[in-house]
């Protein structure tokens, strides 16, 4: 494999070598920026209704503070300390403070169960919690006893702490106030830490969100997050002029990368949401600049539009589809400043301020500069109503190994099939069987205790496997990626087996929120699908159709007709494509329950777990390959409090009409 | 035996001295004796649940207590003093607050301005200067709305501050009733079956938030409730009615064993 020619992207490789004026770890960037950016604001959260602000110099002072009560609090250099909690700046500072002491920050994702959080917080050997709030306190005392490292808790929210024991438990203010009665003791000692920190010590430990196993802890270093976040920045021209709204998990590394390293390395002001409720209002309000959001979030918001169209009057609806038409046609086209004809630019500037204006407005785009979608592969048609809009939506891939970046679209080359051409300073190839490799100054040193794992990712020459599967498009140099290299898979007569590229099609609709689908060794494609309740529960209210849960409105008969011509629609499209077209789904059911994290069916980050879900729902899984009408079934769920219960169904299963394909198919390499 | 001394409660809480006293009240409609030479008292930070089947006269206390009925007979001590005959609105300006069994909101108006609804106890500016949002009226308004907010922050109902009430669910609307209630910063806090007709988990969001605003504010609160299990959770002690006649008072576990409480709630052959 190694001896394939790799595609080296980007300009800016001569700084690459070092970091600029010393600015090689996140504390010395905060110092830079409490000087050469002070009043400027840096983080602004929403509370008690008003948007509050700190400066540069603010946050500085604040985060030197938490520092020294940490090390007050016994931090010493190396330990780990968990962070666990919604995005507040709180704990942003708590990640600079952390790394200022010496100490390495490991934010946890919120969600999780106690379970799950105890076998992070163990493997990273924590000696200290930072949480939000007491929901998040709670997790961690339920599983203490089996943390043998653990010592110190910080709370951020007081609120129902007073009674607990609060020998091991302090209040986030408390910290910060004993840190500041301290500073004459603690200075002198932190300033030796923060100067020892360099371009390889280790800036945060990010635990991957593991679509199969356990997570795995990927050591970052100052060099990965600095550099990986000075070449985007430079890519996309951000300035410190940017806003952002942080509403994404903290442990993901896209959230660690925008909000931390992309925002300390240019200096631009970090939006933290008054809570997850009111994320949608408070984007709006922020109208940020630079955004980024996983599929998910523009699919969501793509089918509350579609909802609130259909509730709108006539005259609305009409004028929506009239523009919504026109914009597909030349949208993309003058976003990326082709030739267009005067008439369509003047129809175009019409629509601008009837519909697309107001529509931006409402999803808080009207600002929007740069925008991302990543995490996933995003469905084209979804792609394509974004830009169309004339919101400058690109798409990037990278993942936590990287510290985000291995491809991204440059402005005016943005296509929806293809991830772009390699970020600067990455190299990519493509080994012999089509899984794609990189190799930057953001590849990760290597997984926490786990030096197997390290070796089977990440070669002696530093080229780390994405196990994804790609190929470059021979026209633009583009990446384009297939699908994982484990779930790509040939059908039993040989042809390619892609299911994200299917499930990626049918989840365009909005009244379908997840699929997986099933075919490599088979002869046939067969599907599972999730109903989008939203939508659909909109659906059967204006049709006066009554349901009392999900798994009701699932298995009506109406719904079940409504799925099939999604289906029936995706396989005609799908037999346009010669390579997959033996991906047609020819049999499907709809399932009785969400597909859901903490039943362990989707990864943290609302990725599928194909194999786990595949062995779960084996039963059907097996009715669906024996041509059986109905099957029964039985599901454990677990609710979000962590109780258990069985919910059980009979399904109907249905025949999918599909397209014959008449040319020859062209068998997978 | 008069105890105006606190106790202390079975999970260790310190409750102070008290707060009200109702001595002998009896109170009639007519030739109807609604409540007969009943006494109890409130204690400062305690949760005070009053029980009974249908219309044992639980609401009526709650109005006596409010203010909104004058008992024919007896004495209502409040603050170490005796309160005399009052209109509602002048109870409510001591420190008296409440909810209803039947959501009373302003359906067209937004949560914000329902909750600020609770505040007008404390705003005094002139008409002029409200109309102008000027001087006295504006500095009012900015100071009364930073305590809303507290309190929208408090109950977790910031996603619909700014829609109308109308347009809510019924668990919801039980929590802006709450959190108006909460506005007025009241020293007594009177719930009138703040569960009635939720679902679990909508009475488990709210027992947490009962909990939460006594512990976080002190708050005393008094609350009627049907669902037995919620009182003997959340109460610190309970009173008992039935037929107007006061029947069992004390701490949940000593009313639950009471044989009157269990005839007057299983019935029993006459």
């Amino acid at each position: 494999m190694p001896d394939q020619t790799g595609i080296l992207g980007g300009k800016n490789l001569t700084h690459m070598a070092e970091g600029a004026e010393g600015l090689r770890s996140v504390p010395a960037l905060l110092h830079r920026n409490a000087t050469v950016y002070a009043d400027r604001p840096a983080y602004r959260e929403k509370e008690y209704g008003i948007w509050q602000t700190w400066s540069w110099s603010e946050v500085a002072d604040e985060v030197e503070a938490l520092a020294l009560g940490l090390m007050n609090l016994g931090v010493n250099e190396g330990d780990h300390i968990a962070i666990i909690g919604r995005n507040r700046p709180y704990l942003y500072w708590s990640m600079v403070a952390a790394q200022m002491a010496g100490a390495v920050p490991v934010p946890l994702y919120q969600d999780a169960v106690a379970e799950e959080m105890e076998y992070v917080l163990s493997h990273c050997g924590a000696r200290f919690v930072i949480a939000a709030d007491q929901e998040q306190v709670d997790k961690v005392i339920d599983v203490q006893e089996h943390l043998h490292q653990f010592e110190h808790m910080i709370y951020v929210d007081p609120r129902g702490m007073r009674k607990y024991d609060h020998r091991r438990l302090h209040e986030f203010s408390h910290v910060q106030a004993q840190g500041r009665a301290a500073y004459d003791e603690f200075i002198e000692d932190l300033k030796i830490r923060r100067e020892r920190l360099d371009y390889d010590s280790t800036c945060v430990m990010l635990y991957t969100s593991g679509t199969t196993g356990k997570p795995k802890g990927v050591v970052l270093s100052n060099r990965n997050i600095v550099e990986s976040a000075k070449a985007s920045a430079e890519f996309d021209n951000l300035t410190a002029g940017e806003e952002i709204l942080a509403y994404l998990p903290m442990a993901w590394v896209g959230d660690f990368i925008f909000s931390l390293g992309q925002a300390y390395w240019t200096g631009f002001c970090v939006n933290c949401p008054e809570s997850a409720e009111t994320m949608k209002t408070d984007l709006r309000e922020i109208a940020p600049s630079y955004y980024f959001a996983p599929p998910a979030v523009f699919e969501g918001q793509l089918t509350q539009i579609m909802i609130r169209m259909e509730d709108a009057s006539d005259f609305k609806k009409k004028m929506f589809h009239y523009f919504m038409d026109h914009a597909r046609k030349v949208g993309p086209d003058l976003l990326e400043k082709k030739p267009v004809g005067m008439m369509d630019r003047l129809k175009y500037k019409l629509g601008e301020l009837m519909v697309y204006g107001p529509l931006k407005n409402a999803l808080g785009f009207s600002n929007v500069r740069v925008g991302y979608t990543a995490g996933e592969a995003i469905g084209p048609e979804l792609f394509d109503f974004y830009r169309s809009l004339g919101i400058n939506l690109k798409q990037l891939y990278g993942q936590t190994e990287a510290t985000v970046f291995i491809t991204a679209q440059p402005d005016g080359e943005v296509r929806s099939d293809t991830v772009g051409v390699p970020s600067p300073g990455v190299e990519v190839r493509i080994a012999d069987n089509g899984e794609v490799f990189y190799r930057s100054p953001g590849v990760f040193v290597e997984y926490y205790n786990n030096p197997d794992s390290t070796a089977g990712t990440k070669d002696a020459e530093g080229w780390v496997a994405t196990g994804d599967a790609g190929f470059f498009d021979k026209s633009n140099g583009h990446l384009r990626i297939i699908d994982r290299i484990k779930d790509v898979g040939k059908m039993s007569d040989g042809s390619m087996f892609a299911p994200k590229y299917v499930e990626n099609k049918l989840k365009f609709y909005p009244n379908i929120l997840e699929v997986v689908v099933f075919g490599a060794g088979k002869d046939r494609c067969t599907a599972f699908v999730n109903i989008d309740l939203t939508a659909v529960g909109n659906w059967a209210e204006r049709n006066n159709i009554a349901y009392a849960s999900y798994q009701e409105l699932a298995g009506h008969p109406e719904v079940l007709d409504t799925i099939q011509s999604h289906i029936e629609e995706t396989n005609k499209s799908i037999a346009l494509d010669e390579m997959l077209s033996g991906c047609q789904i020819h049999r499907f059911l709809v399932l009785h329950k969400e597909l859901d994290a903490d039943d362990g069916e989707l990864t943290r980050t609302k990725k599928v777990r194909r194999k786990i879900i595949g062995e779960k729902f084996a039963d059907l899984v097996g009715a669906l390959d024996d041509g059986s009408k109905n099957i029964y079934t039985e599901t454990e769920v677990t609710y979000e409090d962590g109780r258990k219960g069985k919910i059980t169904a009979t399904l109907e299963i249905r025949d999918a009409k599909i397209v014959p394909v008449t040319t020859t198919k062209i068998a997978a390499e | 035996m008069k105890d105006t001394e606190g106790y202390v409660t079975a999970d260790g809480r310190q409750i102070g001295g008290q707060l009200m006293e109702l001595k002998n009240i009896t109170l009639k409609f007519g030739g109807v004796t609604a409540i007969s030479d009943i006494s109890f008292d409130i204690h400062e930070g305690e949760i005070r649940a009053i029980i009974g089947p249908n219309g044992a006269g639980k609401s009526s206390m709650l109005n006596i207590i409010s203010g909104f009925y004058t008992p024919t007979e007896g004495e209502l001590w409040y603050k170490g003093e005796k309160r005399p005959a009052m209109k509602p609105y002048e109870i409510a300006r001591m420190g008296v607050a409440r909810t209803f069994q039947n959501i009373a909101l302003f359906e067209g108006m937004t949560v914000l301005d329902n909750v600020m609804t609770g505040r007008l106890t404390h705003m005094n500016a002139g008409i002029g200067a409200q109309a102008l949002w000027w001087g006295k009226a504006r500095d009012e308004e900015m100071e009364n709305r930073e305590k809303v907010e507290r309190v929208i922050d408090f109950l977790e109902i910031q996603n619909i501050r700014k829609t109308p009430v109308g347009r809510l669910p019924y668990g919801l609307k039980k929590r802006v009733e709450l959190a108006r209630a909460l506005a007025a910063e009241p020293s007594i806090l009177l719930l009138d079956e703040p569960m009635a007709g939720m679902n679990v988990e909508e009475k488990e969001d709210m027992s947490r938030f009962i909990l939460d605003v006594n512990d976080e504010f002190g708050t005393t609160i008094c609350l009627i409730e049907h669902d037995m299990g919620v009182v003997m959770d959340l109460s610190d002690r309970v009173v008992v009615m039935d037929y107007g006649k006061k029947i069992g008072d004390g701490p949940p576990d000593e009313v639950r064993n009471n044989q009157d409480v269990i005839d007057a709630y299983l019935g029993v052959p006459h």
